[in-house]
C-alpha cells in the first residue's frame, strides 16, 4: 500500500487529485488508507457524477448511519464507489441534519442507488429528493417508525419461561 | 392394528387406525422454505437423506395439494400474512411443522422484524429445534408427527 | 452459439484489465437499450432528463391510490370504464405476481411482472419478506458474538459473511492473524464457494427442468457439509471464523478429508458438465437468455459471476486480496455474452478453481497458532482456566463484555460466490459496533433483475432469476 493514496503518480491519486481540484469545498482524507470525501448534501450529485466520469463508475453501496447528537448533523449518508481500472474504492460521506433529513437522490447518476436509497428511507427516514419511488422496501408499507434509528428500540419481546412440572 | 375388546366398537377403531395410518404414509409438504432451514429441508429431500422413503419427496408448490407445511426459516412481519394465507389455502387435514429455532420461537433474532414464533400465526404440531436442524433432526420431527397422527383422533 | 469461458491467466500478477472505455456523459446511447431502461421507469415524479438510466416508479397497487392514476400507469385492465379513460395504452397489459411463496424464486422473492402477451414489459422485485433486522441486532451484540449474526445473512456461504466481518474488525483493531489462521480461512471459504455453487447448479437445473441435476447436485455437497461439520461442529451457519482467527484448529485427519473431497468432487463436476454443457435443451433455455451488459452491471453494482459472464475479469480476490490469497495461483473464468449459459460456465469453472485453491491451502498449511496471540481479542487456552485466576477473569470478560474496538470506520469486501460482499463497520470505541451495514451482492443482483428480464419471454423468468443466484437472506438481512 502506498504511503498516501493522494500521490498523483498513481492512477488512484490522479483521479483523486482531479476531483480535489474541481471540488475545493470537499474535504478529502484517508483514514486506514481508504480515500474518503466529505461533501455537503447539495454537492453530492455533482461530485458523484464527476467521480463516475473520472473512472469510479461502479456503484457499490449507499447506507446511512445515525450518530445521534453530533454538531455537523445527526445522520450520515455513506456512498461507496469503485473504480475497477484504478483499483480503488471511494467513500463519500454526507452529513444530514436530524430534523427533516433530506439528501438529493443519486438515481440519476447511478440507477443502482434506487433500492439502497429506499432502504435508507425505510430504516432511517432520510428522504431522497428526486427518487422516482421513495417507498418502504424491507418493512411492510404500513409500518410506522424507522427501526435503525438509535432512538428506536430493538423491539425484543421478553422471553417467557414456563415452569415444567416434575422436572429435576 | 389391535383387535378390539368389544364387538360394538369394532369398525370405528379399525377405521380410525386405518385412516391415520394412511394419512402418515404420503404426506405431501407445501414448499415453504424461507431461509437457511430451507436449505437443510432441501438436503433432507435430496438423495443422501431421502425423504422419499416416507412418501414425501414431492414438495407441492400449490398449497391446495399439500397436507403438511414445514415452516422452514424465519418469518418476518411482512411474510406473516402470506404464511397465514398459504395455511388457510391448505385443505383439511393439515399439519404444521415449525422447523428451526427462528420458526419456533424467533430464534436468536428477538427484534422488531420477526414474528417471535410461528405459532403466533398458525397452529403448530411439531417444533424441531436447531439452527438449522440437520436432516436427521427434521426427519425425527417428521416421524414424531407421524406418531402423533397415528395415536390421535380421526377428526382433526 | 456456445461460449466457452476464456480463462484469464496471470496467477501471481493481477491481469491488466482490458475494459471498454466508459462512454462519456451525454454520448448517444444505443436506442434499444435506452428503451429498455425507460421501460424501467414509471412514476410521475421523475424528471425527464435523468440521464441514460432511470429507475422504475410506483407500481404497487396500494388501496389509497386513485384509480385514474393506476389506470394511466398500469393500462386498461384497472378501470371499469377503460374505454372512457384517456391515455390508456392501446396494448393490453396484464400484471402478474410471482411469489413470495413460489417454488422457483429461490427464497421469498416477489416479482411483479407486467406482461404484454408473453413478453415482459416491466418487472419489479418486491423484497423484505425475509427482513430479519440483522443490522439492528448487530448493534446489540459484542464483536465476539457478531459472527453468529452475520453468518446467517447469506446462508449459502456463511464462511464468507464471517470472514468479511472478522476482516473488518481486525482492520479496525489493527491486528494481523497468524498464517495458519489465514490458510484455514482460505481453505474453508473456497470449499464453501464450491458448496454454494453446487447448490446453485442443483437449483438452476431444477428450475430449468433438469430434475436429475437437483438430485445429483447434493451428492458432493453432502461431502463438503460433512467436512464442515467435522471442523466447525455445524453443517451450516458455523460461527467459525471470528475476529482474531478461527474458533478452533483443524481436527486430526483433516488432510485425508480434504484429499477425499479433492478426489470425489471433480468427477462429479465432470458428470454435471457432461449432463448440461452441450445439452441442446439446456442450451436452448439458457443461451441468449437474461442478458445484461457490463455497463449495466457497473451501474447497478452487480459483481461476481454475473459480471464475469459479461467479460469483465474483476475479482475482489485479485484486486483487493485478503487472507493471504495473493500467494495462491488461480484463474478467473470469464464469459462473453452475459447470458445464463455463460454464468453457468463461469460458475462451473469457478468451482474447479476453488478446488485448486483449497488444494494449495491444504498442501501449504503452515504450522502455528490458529488465532492471534493478541490477548485483547483472544481468550486464554481452556486448560489454563483451571490453573490461573487471571486467565479465568480474562475469559469471563471477553465472553461477557467483549473487547473494545478503537473508534473508526472501515469498509471491507470479500469475493463471495454471489459477488462482492462488503461490510461497512463504524465503531465509536465500545464493545459493540455502532453501525454494521452489510452490502449484499444479491441485493444488487435482484435490483438488476428487471434489466435482465425486460423484453424477454415470461417463460425465461425462472431461468434468469435462478442464474442471478439471489439469496434472500443477503437481500433482506
Amino acid at each position: 500500500m502506498s504511503e498516501s493514496p493522494f500521490d498523483p503518480g498513481t492512477p488512484m491519486g490522479a483521479v483523486l487529485a482531479g476531483l480535489a481540484e474541481r471540488f475545493p469545498a470537499v474535504e478529502f482524507s484517508a483514514p486506514l488508507g481508504d480515500p474518503v470525501a466529505r461533501v455537503a448534501p447539495d454537492g453530492l450529485v455533482a461530485l458523484a457524477a464527476a467521480a463516475r466520469d473520472a473512472g469510479c463508475n461502479t456503484f457499490i453501496d449507499l447506507c446511512a448511519v445515525d450518530y445521534l447528537a453530533r454538531p455537523e448533523g445527526r445522520f450520515e449518508v455513506v456512498v461507496h464507489l469503485l473504480s475497477m481500472e484504478a483499483r480503488f474504492r471511494l467513500r463519500l460521506r454526507v452529513a444530514v441534519p436530524g430534523d427533516d433529513p433530506r439528501v438529493p437522490s443519486l438515481t440519476g447518476v447511478f440507477p443502482g442507488a434506487n433500492f439502497y436509497e429506499r432502504e435508507a428511507y425505510d430504516l432511517f427516514g432520510i428522504r431522497f429528493d428526486g427518487h422516482p419511488d421513495l417507498t418502504r422496501l424491507l418493512l411492510p408499507d404500513d409500518w410506522e417508525g424507522h427501526p435503525l434509528r438509535k432512538d428506536h428500540p430493538v423491539g425484543s419481546v421478553p422471553v417467557q419461561f414456563r415452569a415444567v412440572e416434575g422436572a429435576p | 392394528m389391535a383387535r378390539p375388546a368389544s364387538p360394538s366398537g369394532l369398525l370405528t377403531t379399525t377405521l380410525q387406525k386405518a385412516v391415520n395410518w394412511a394419512r402418515t404414509r404420503s404426506m405431501w409438504p407445501a414448499t415453504f422454505g424461507l431461509a437457511c432451514c430451507a436449505i437443510e429441508m432441501m438436503a433432507t429431500g435430496a438423495a443422501h437423506h431421502d425423504l422419499a422413503r416416507f412418501g414425501m419427496e414431492v414438495f407441492r408448490a400449490s398449497p391446495r395439494q399439500a397436507d403438511l407445511m414445514i415452516v422452514a426459516g424465519r418469518v418476518s412481519q411482512k411474510m406473516a400474512p402470506v404464511l397465514r394465507q398459504v395455511y388457510d389455502q391448505m385443505p383439511d387435514p393439515k399439519w404444521v411443522i415449525s422447523m428451526g429455532a427462528c420458526a419456533s420461537t424467533g430464534g436468536m433474532f428477538n427484534n422488531y422484524a420477526l414474528v417471535q414464533g410461528v405459532d403466533q400465526v398458525v397452529p403448530v404440531d411439531v417444533y424441531v429445534p436447531g439452527c438449522p436442524p440437520g436432516p436427521q433432526s427434521l426427519m425425527h420431527g417428521i416421524i414424531t408427527l407421524h406418531e402423533k397422527i397415528r395415536s390421535g383422533e380421526i377428526t382433526r | 452459439m456456445s461460449n466457452p469461458p476464456d480463462i484469464v491467466t496471470g496467477d501471481t500478477e493481477a491481469p491488466a484489465l482490458a475494459l471498454p472505455a466508459p462512454s462519456p456523459p451525454g454520448a448517444p446511447v444505443d436506442e434499444a437499450r435506452r428503451r429498455v431502461h425507460e421501460l424501467w421507469l414509471s412514476g410521475t415524479e421523475a424528471p425527464g432528463d435523468l440521464g441514460r438510466f432511470t429507475s422504475e416508479g410506483a407500481q404497487e397497487m396500494l388501496a389509497e391510490e386513485a384509480p385514474p392514476i393506476l389506470a394511466a400507469q398500469m393500462g386498461s385492465l384497472v378501470g371499469d370504464d377503460y374505454a372512457a379513460e384517456a391515455g390508456a395504452g392501446s396494448e393490453e397489459t396484464q400484471i402478474i405476481n410471482m411469489g413470495p411463496q413460489h417454488p422457483a424464486t429461490h427464497g421469498v422473492l416477489r416479482l411483479q411482472i407486467e406482461l404484454e402477451g408473453e413478453i415482459i414489459r416491466r418487472a419489479k422485485p418486491i423484497i423484505g419478506y425475509l427482513h430479519t433486522g440483522m443490522e439492528k441486532t448487530a448493534e446489540a451484540l459484542t464483536y465476539v458474538q457478531g459472527a453468529t449474526n452475520v453468518t446467517r445473512m447469506d446462508y449459502m456461504s456463511p464462511f464468507f459473511n464471517e470472514l468479511c466481518y472478522s476482516l473488518a474488525v481486525e482492520r479496525l483493531l489493527g491486528i494481523e492473524v497468524p498464517p495458519r489462521a489465514q490458510a484455514i480461512r482460505v481453505l474453508m471459504t473456497e470449499l464453501n464457494r464450491v458448496a454454494s455453487h453446487l447448490l446453485w447448479i442443483a437449483t438452476q437445473g431444477l428450475d430449468v427442468g433438469a430434475l436429475s441435476m437437483m438430485l445429483y447436485g447434493w451428492r458432493e455437497r453432502e461431502l463438503l457439509l460433512g467436512f464442515f461439520e467435522k471442523v466447525t461442529g455445524l453443517r451450516m451457519n458455523h460461527d467459525y471464523i471470528r475476529p482474531g482467527g478461527v474458533a478452533a484448529d483443524l481436527p486430526d485427519g483433516w488432510e485425508d478429508d480434504v484429499a477425499d473431497i479433492l478426489a470425489k468432487v471433480p468427477p462429479g463436476l465432470d458428470d454435471y458438465a457432461a449432463l448440461l454443457d452441450a445439452n441442446p435443451i439446456f442450451k436452448e433455455r439458457t443461451v441468449g437468455v437474461g442478458v445484461i451488459t457490463a455497463e449495466e452491471c457497473r451501474a447497478f453494482g452487480v459483481t461476481g459471476p454475473i459480471l464475469r459472464a459479461t467479460g469483465v475479469a474483476w475479482d475482489t480476490r485479485r484486486a483487493f486480496p485478503y487472507s493471504g490469497i495473493e500467494k495462491y495461483r488461480f484463474d478467473i473464468p470469464i464469459g462473453s455474452a452475459g447470458d445464463v449459459y455463460d454464468r453457468y460456465r463461469v460458475r462451473m469453472e469457478e468451482m474447479r478453481q476453488s478446488l485448486r485453491l483449497a488444494e494449495q491451502a491444504a498442501a501449504a498449511m503452515p504450522r502455528g497458532d490458529y488465532r492471534s496471540d493478541d490477548l485483547k481479542v483472544t481468550p486464554p487456552p481452556r486448560a489454563r482456566l483451571d490453573q490461573s485466576m487471571e486467565a479465568l477473569i480474562h475469559h469471563f470478560k471477553l465472553f461477557t463484555e467483549g473487547f473494545k474496538v478503537p473508534p473508526g470506520e472501515v469498509y471491507q469486501a470479500v469475493e463471495s460466490p454471489r459477488g462482492e460482499l462488503g461490510m461497512y463497520l463504524v465503531s465509536r470505541g465500545g464493545a459493540k459496533p455502532w453501525r454494521l451495514h452489510v452490502r449484499g451482492p444479491s441485493f444488487a443482483a435482484v435490483q438488476a433483475l428487471p434489466v435482465m428480464l425486460a423484453d424477454t419471454l415470461v417463460a425465461d423468468t425462472v431461468a434468469t432469476v435462478a442464474s442471478a443466484d439471489p439469496v434472500l437472506g443477503d437481500v433482506d438481512r
